[in-house]
């Protein structure tokens, strides 16, 4: 009962802003130390260290870059998915502004994700593009990221524009599997494995943890920055408040 | 019951009075099918084997020219505002309302595509696999572009927006509707995705008009 009962408190503590962001400093701070370490040892053991791929020679190595972005940006699109439930159910205001600010980090690291991939095939696959499963699962992604972006952008009125796209974005969340499984269904019918990468899933170690070295870190690169959006989104959107004023006006200004 | 009975006799009387509303998109998708056909020299031999994507792209796309119109009058007027406040519940006058869009543009489009298959070359035996599916997955762009239409009927220039937000949804039925013909011309077994379009369409059924209602909501608080 305790638990619940801490969770409880937690949960209605998340409707103040306030209180989101007095205590947000320290995870700040913690994860952009945790990220900063976490992405340097990785992209430096993967991209000088880490053994070549016998196969594909150095080429290989954007896999450092790439699977951490391509994977950051699903679960930035699920997030998104989730805060837009809480927004609609319990119209929780910290809500919105965490399906604001993840728009714009979700949709560049898909963006890189594209790109970092378009890279790899082009010697890997030796085409700049590929109808493949993924990478058009990934365009859509990309596409519904710009719908939210755009959605935002037209409407004038704050409130409204994230009760929208709360709503778009729950919407997408339910489509992203059927389009993953059209998707895929779509590219084992009509294209033949070759494309495929050289199925090698048993990657060796010094291969392997430089890779979740840098997933671990876009994690928290993405907390850092989700925490930095909101904390400026906070004092916008909450200018006019006592608190607000007084934190500007006692740090010098 | 009865609510739902009487949103659509009405919808139905006014579609029927304004019909250019309904007309329009069907004169689009005939004109932009020549347009292909002349793009592309009118070879019988290239225009079968793209008649399963145009047909299909270009009816997404007329769909949603007649989509941007769903909403729009009674938006303007205020029957919206009340229907969405006092219709009790609301959610089933708008899947009236929707119904009726689809009958004017998904089952007119499925209706009439044995004559744009007739002008692409499609092979007979493709077409009955056209007809279903178009007739099973059209309910869904119906649905999943109301909600898109709901969200965007309070902006005075929604139209590339709306289908910035409804075309991206739109991907599996687009793969599933035409990726059935192209099997039956291959002679492979296509009953699989004519299935999975009804999943579509029944998943959209269920969930789609609490999405419209939602967005309907915030669109009215504008």
């Amino acid at each position: 009962m305790a638990l619940t009962d801490t969770l409880r408190r937690w949960w209605h503590k998340l409707g103040s802003p306030r209180w989101f962001y007095e205590i947000s400093g320290p995870w700040q701070t913690g994860l952009a130390v945790l990220a900063t370490l976490l992405l340097l040892v990785g992209t430096i053991w993967g991209l000088a260290i880490a053994p070549a791929d016998y196969q594909q020679g150095n080429s290989f190595r954007i896999i450092y870059v790439h699977v951490p972005t391509a994977i950051v940006s699903q679960t930035a699109y699920l997030l998104m998915g989730a805060a837009g439930l809480v927004l609609l159910v319990w119209r929780m205001k910290l809500a919105d502004m965490v399906l604001a600010a993840t728009v714009p980090f979700g949709m560049s690291m898909t963006a890189l994700a594209l790109f970092t991939g378009a890279v790899w095939g082009k010697p890997t696959w030796g085409a700049w593009w590929v109808w493949d499963a993924r990478t058009t699962s990934m365009l859509v992604m990309l596409f519904l990221y710009i719908g939210l972006y755009a959605l935002r952008q037209a409407i004038p009125r704050e409130e409204a524009a994230g009760r929208a796209c709360a709503v778009l974005a729950l919407v997408g969340t339910v489509n992203i599997p059927i389009i993953k499984y059209s998707v895929d269904w779509w590219l084992t019918l009509h294209q033949p494995a070759t494309f495929k990468l050289t199925e090698a899933p048993s990657m060796p170690a010094e291969m392997y943890l430089p890779l979740l070295l840098n997933v671990l870190g876009i994690y928290c690169l993405f907390g850092t920055n989700l925490i930095g959006r909101l904390k400026v989104t906070i004092l916008e959107r909450e200018s006019r408040t006592q608190w607000v004023r007084q934190l500007v006006g006692s740090s010098g200004r | 019951m009865s609510l739902f009975r009487a949103q659509l006799r009405r919808e139905w009387f006014l579609l029927i009075q304004n019909n250019e509303e309904v007309l329009n998109p069907l004169f689009f998708l005939f004109l932009a099918i020549s347009l292909f056909a002349l793009a592309t020299g009118g070879g019988p031999d290239v225009l079968r084997d793209y008649a399963p994507a145009i047909i299909w792209v270009l009816v997404l796309l007329a769909n949603l020219l007649s989509l941007e119109g769903l909403f729009r009058r009674d938006f303007e007027d205020g029957t919206l505002e009340l229907l969405v406040l006092k219709a009790e519940p609301a959610f089933l006058a708008l899947l009236a309302k929707v119904l009726v869009h689809w009958a004017f543009s998904g089952l007119a489009m499925a209706l009439l595509s044995p004559l744009a298959a007739l002008i692409l070359y499609l092979p007979t035996s493709a077409l009955p696999t056209l007809m279903l599916g178009l007739l099973i997955g059209t309910p869904a762009l119906s649905l999943i572009g109301a909600v898109g239409a709901a969200l965007t009927v309070g902006l005075k220039r929604g139209g590339a927006l709306l289908a910035l937000l409804v075309l991206p949804l739109y991907v599996p039925i687009l793969i599933f509707g035409a990726g059935a013909v192209l099997e039956q011309m291959a002679g492979i077994e296509t009953l699989a995705q004519i299935y999975w379009l009804g999943v579509i369409t029944m998943a959209s059924l269920t969930l789609a008009p609490f999405a419209v209602q939602a967005a309907l909501r915030v669109s009215l608080e504008q």
